[in-house]
């Protein structure tokens, strides 16, 4: 076939030809958060976008890592390694990668009645461990959450046929075609891709390639106990999930880009130059002031506030820490809160300063709006 | 989620906030019920197993 005819095909095969990734931050790129995570035992975000599920770990500890670790064409993965091993898994062990669509992000697909769309999950492995192991695709129920067990589960598996080689994983689901659900709809959840790396022997019930309501389980295949030795280690990188039977390139896109598509769920406003202001504020009291912001990007949601080393200064001779920001308005666009100081002379009501970090130590101001 | 402390913020006797220690992070979290820590939260409180002090 020329390349022309090859096109053609292509073109002809695809619904889009450019945004087909559904999942964001597939290449690992962006890593607001940080890009090394130490002593984890439970749930957390750590890249973007990319969450881990851990439940029931007994005295398993692991670490996430930004990894340079990757396949050509890459440049980044997410690694997982067990620090800790915990040689008695339990019977409840649950350790799995999740990331969450958005159901507005999902409104081209067809599912929940006859003849639904099928859908391309591919990514990139590499491990130490070869074998199978459990992946899930997950459809939200009239905007069940991720958890409930009225969301509907698709779970099945791959295989590691190499250690400590990468290997492109292809997997194609035919999304679910029973009627008596209802579609997710809005900034809810609406759909969710799982990565199993353990399931404890009361995890593992599921029947592989089919769809029902979710157990919280992997499939009758178990998946790798990660947490069972140190010697353990998991690279993931190049995820993709697009319409169709076929999968296609990765969609690399712009570190820009994608960095504006995670700004949707957590924005970091990292302060890391001497005085880098964040924002204006104004002092209500000696003790109080008041500050607001615009979003750099819209959030899914009204989000969580956090922060790290603010002072308010003038710039003239008044710095003082911050010790507590209380959200006074928030929505999507931005937010307004309450800073709380220690008492000065410079402070006075009224007074205008800037909420910035101090001339030693970083800071930052951090926005979850995460599903 | 693994949340030690929730405390209401408000102003004029309305609540506008909750300031609580989540993973063991100082958040202030929004009445939002989209907002998946206010969901927590409040599920937290539905099973009996968190309270939320009134604001100072």
């Amino acid at each position: 076939m020329s390349k022309a005819a090859e096109l053609a095909a292509l073109i002809g095969s695809q619904t889009a030809l450019s945004n087909r990734n559904l999942i964001i931050n597939g290449a690992m790129q962006v890593a607001q958060r940080g890009t090394s995570f130490t002593s984890q035992t439970g749930v957390a975000y750590h890249i973007d976008r990319f969450e881990t599920q851990a439940y029931n770990v007994g005295t398993g500890v692991y670490k996430v890592e930004q990894s340079t670790e990757a396949p050509d064409g890459f440049y980044n993965s997410l690694k997982y390694s067990c620090t800790t091993a915990d040689t008695s898994q339990d019977a409840n062990n649950q350790f799995y990668i999740q990331q969450q669509i958005e159901a507005q992000n999902i409104y081209q697909l067809k599912f929940y009645e006859a003849n639904p769309d099928s859908v391309t999950i591919s990514f990139y492995v590499r491990s130490n461990t070869t074998g199978s192991y459990g992946m899930s695709l997950k459809l939200s129920d009239n905007n069940s959450s991720d958890s409930s067990t009225d969301t509907r589960i698709y779970p099945t598996t791959f295989t590691i046929s190499s250690a400590d080689t990468w290997e492109k994983i292809t997997k194609t689901i035919t999304l679910d075609s029973s009627t008596s659900e209802t579609r997710p709809t809005g900034n809810n959840m609406g759909m969710a891709l799982l990565i199993w790396l353990a399931a404890g022997s009361s995890r593992q019930a599921a029947t592989a390639d089919a769809w029902a309501d979710n157990g919280n389980t992997a499939t009758t295949v178990d998946a790798d106990d990660f947490l069972g030795s140190t010697s353990n280690n998991f690279h993931l990188t190049g995820v993709q999930l697009e319409v169709g039977e076929t999968a296609t390139p990765f969609e690399h896109r712009s570190f820009g880009d994608e960095l504006a598509r995670c700004d949707r769920y957590f924005q970091s406003y990292d302060l890391s130059g001497s005085y880098v202001g964040l924002c204006a504020a104004q002092c209500a009291s000696s003790t109080e002031s008041l500050a607001a912001m615009t979003f750099r990007t819209p959030m899914r949601a009204s989000p969580s506030m956090s922060f790290n080393n603010l002072i308010l200064t003038d710039r003239i001779g008044y710095d003082s820490d911050v010790s507590q920001c209380a959200v006074q308005g928030s929505s999507s666009g931005g937010v307004s809160w309450r800073s709380v100081h220690a008492s000065n002379s410079g402070s006075a009501h009224d007074a205008q300063h800037i909420t910035s970090k101090n001339n030693t130590t970083d800071a930052y101001a951090r926005f979850d709006a995460e599903l | 989620m693994n949340i030690t402390s929730a405390q209401y913020n408000a102003q004029s006797g309305t609540n506008l906030s909750i300031n609580a220690t989540i993973d063991g992070i100082e958040m202030s979290v929004p009445l939002d019920p989209a907002n998946r820590h206010y969901a927590e939260i409040m599920r937290q409180v539905e099973a009996g197993t968190l309270t939320i002090a009134d604001a100072d």
